[in-house]
């Protein structure tokens, strides 16, 4: 037994690893040379990148900034004597505030840009709710209201009238619930603010503006266009369809049986068709199922379709949040005597919409980009702009210039969205453990 | 029997059963689809009884304490709880199940709320206690199961029993009549059962009301004043604890007991 029994008098002192895992070199040999095989292709690689960057980057590299048109364009790169052409950027410097703003009047333009700022006070509490106070959030109900009006312009009485319909679909709500039940009261309260919208406010708000005539000049939908024409709907349509998608996804979970027919067959209509029939249907058809002299405007049309095509897909992915929650969290919450309110707005929504964030963010980042498709009913969003940009005799065959530029701001609006959507998910992530 | 014997000491002084009825379940039944789970169920339970039930797995023991606050719903007969009868009225579901505290074998502790907002969040939004009253309430249940340090952790930085006595102290924070456990020990590691026992046993002192699916015959031999053994959705046995253990009458129940303790 002698052979088995060692103790060990001196304990080891640590030892500098090897230069394989530590430094450049190191990193450099695990990562892109470890193996024949792997330096190949890695060497491969590289060349494709080479060849890739080598031949865009002198393209992209080209003086037309001052450019009037395309063949003024070509003249400067021809004589810099690139045999792959090169960009021409004339068409940006001429066409960008087109781009960013369509044909909402110059002297006008403090207003959308105003919007976009107050937009992100607003959101501000809502992304980021540690680093803002939750007093803020009163800015983001006001901003509801405040939006459309430094948008479109008016009296400021429509705005206050429209927010009105509200506080009366909740005293509504409040006063009539003892009286004729829940259910009831909820039909009250949304039925009353919609007959207030649809026949009140024109009159009041016309009256009011009479005797006080306080307003900013009004712009037309016609001309809204170029990328504000595109947030603006995106915005409208996400803050929208996420609360739509919420009451979806409840509703089709809901044990009341014609809430959950509704809910399941709006669902399945919606996704069942294409979002660009929908804009037909907004942009053509609507117009006939209203009473004749109506005016129902087309951004507004266009936004209902957008908000309601969006939400069917939020319901969808909000129920699998929903169900990837164990059931005890139902019934822990059931027996400590929450109701069903209560229990969905503090236990059940808060870890199903934790879970959906990556589906929800995809569902917004996919509605934004298919606002461009309001270019097909004639709206004039940046896609819907090229069109006439490149019917200019100046600019005629110009294409990779333009559409790349409409990218690159899809591109930042779209990878903001998802680089705060891994941000949020890896703070809950931490937060809950 | 030594392998039964826990080593704490159960101070019985406080332990007393009142006449008052609390839980009183007259021939109930219950279907799950075709499936006769709970069949004529006749069960009254008085103030301040220690009930142990126990039984193999599929007898219905558990289906039969969720029917207690409606987490299932029976078919016929009826149960009536500190007075309410538990019938289709969402009133008297909800008044039931804010005096009745549930356990559960997978503590279902909420995980986006910290310990202190697990145990305030009931007392608050069920009860309309003032915030400040209810952290006062929550920590000071959460000192009796011996965690105010874990407070503002989350559950998943907890261990099991930790856990479990969070989800005790989650119940005790509405200040129910009655403590309902559905095998709370079931899924913790040996070592933390004790801890999760000794607080039950200390409830129990304090003359709470208790009915515990549970298969810690120690336990039931400390603690409960009645142990029921159930089997295909019956009540085949019930009986005090000495008599249960040492002296089983039905053939069922000698079985089921040489299983558990036979070795």
């Amino acid at each position: 037994m002698a052979g088995l029994s060692y103790v060990r008098v001196e304990m080891l002192p640590e030892r500098e690893p090897p230069v394989s895992e530590v430094g450049l070199i190191g990193w450099l040999k695990s990562n892109l040379f470890s193996g024949w095989f792997n330096t190949i292709l890695t060497l491969i690689s590289l060349y494709f990148i080479y060849a890739l960057v080598s031949s865009i980057l002198p393209w992209l590299w080209s003086p037309t900034w001052a450019a009037q048109s395309l063949n003024e364009c070509r003249e400067i790169v021809s004589d810099l004597g690139k045999e792959h052409g090169g960009a021409c950027y004339g068409v940006i410097r001429e066409r960008w505030q087109q781009l960013l703003f369509g044909f909402y009047p110059d002297e006008l333009r403090w207003r959308p840009i105003l919007t976009l700022i107050l937009l992100f006070v607003a959101l501000a509490p809502v992304l980021f709710t540690e680093a803002f106070p939750a007093k803020m959030l009163w800015f983001t109900g006001a901003f509801l209201f405040l939006a459309p009006w430094l948008m479109w312009g008016g009296v400021i009485w429509t705005p206050l009238l429209v927010a009105a319909g509200l506080v009366i679909g909740f005293y509504a709500f409040k006063f009539s619930a003892g009286a004729i039940g829940n259910l009831a009261a909820i039909i009250l309260a949304i039925a009353l603010p919609i007959l207030w919208w649809m026949f009140a406010i024109g009159p009041i708000s016309q009256g009011l503006a009479s005797i006080i005539p306080f307003g900013i000049e009004v712009v037309e939908s016609r001309l809204f266009g170029g990328f504000m024409l595109s947030v603006w709907i995106g915005v409208v349509a996400i803050a929208i369809s996420l609360f739509l998608g919420v009451v979806l996804a409840l509703g089709r979970q809901s044990e009341l049986m014609i809430v959950k027919y509704l809910s399941v067959g709006f669902i399945e209509f919606i996704r069942g068709v294409p979002l660009i029939t929908l804009l037909f249907v907004a942009s053509t058809l609507l117009n006939i199922f209203m009473p004749p002299g109506t005016n129902f405007d087309i951004i507004l049309r266009v936004m209902i379709m957008a908000t309601l095509f969006a939400s069917a897909y939020i319901a969808e992915v909000i129920r699998g949040g929903l169900a990837a929650l164990p059931r005890g969290q139902y019934e822990a919450a059931d027996a400590l005597g929450l109701d069903y309110w209560k229990s969905q707005r503090l236990i059940i929504l808060p870890q199903a919409l934790k879970i959906s964030i990556p589906g929800i963010v995809s569902t917004f980042i996919g509605l934004f980009k298919d606002t461009t498709l309001v270019s097909i009913i004639g709206l004039l969003d940046p896609i819907g702009l090229t069109g006439s940009i490149r019917a200019d005799a100046n600019w005629n065959g110009i294409i990779w210039e333009l559409y790349g530029f409409i990218a690159i701001l899809f591109f930042i609006s779209c990878f903001s969205m998802s680089r705060y959507s891994m941000w949020l998910e890896r703070k809950l992530r931490k937060g809950h453990q | 029997m030594s392998t039964l014997e826990l080593d704490t000491q159960v101070d019985a002084s406080r332990m007393e059963i009142s006449d008052e009825v609390a839980i009183e379940i007259s021939d109930m039944n219950k279907w799950f689809g075709t499936f006769h789970v709970l069949r004529d169920i006749n069960l009254t339970v008085n103030r301040g009884e220690r009930i142990v039930i126990c039984g193999p797995s599929g007898s219905g023991k558990s289906t039969l304490i969720r029917c207690i606050n409606r987490l299932e719903e029976h078919q016929a007969g009826s149960i009536v709880v500190d007075g309410t009868e538990l019938n289709s009225d969402l009133k008297n579901v909800d008044k039931v199940r804010s005096e009745v505290g549930m356990v559960f074998q997978h503590f279902n502790l909420f995980p986006h709320l910290t310990v202190l907002e697990n145990c305030t969040l009931a007392p608050i939004w069920v009860r309309k206690v003032p915030r400040k009253e209810a952290v006062e309430r929550a920590m000071h249940f959460l000192e009796k199961v011996k965690i105010p340090d874990q407070a503002m952790k989350y559950p998943g930085q907890l261990s099991g029993g930790q856990q479990q006595r969070v989800a005790i102290a989650r119940s005790l924070c509405m200040m129910p009549r009655i403590m309902l456990f559905d095998e709370p020990t079931s899924a913790l590691d040996p070592e933390m059962i004790k801890e999760v026992l000794d607080t039950m046993i200390e409830l129990a002192e304090e003359g709470m009301t208790m009915l515990c699916v549970t298969h810690e015959m120690g336990f039931a031999q400390a603690v409960a004043n009645r142990v029921i053994f159930m089997a295909d959705g019956q009540i085949v046995e019930q009986n005090e604890p000495h008599e249960f253990f040492n002296n089983p009458k039905s053939e069922r129940t000698q079985q089921f007991l040489s299983q558990i303790i036979g070795h």
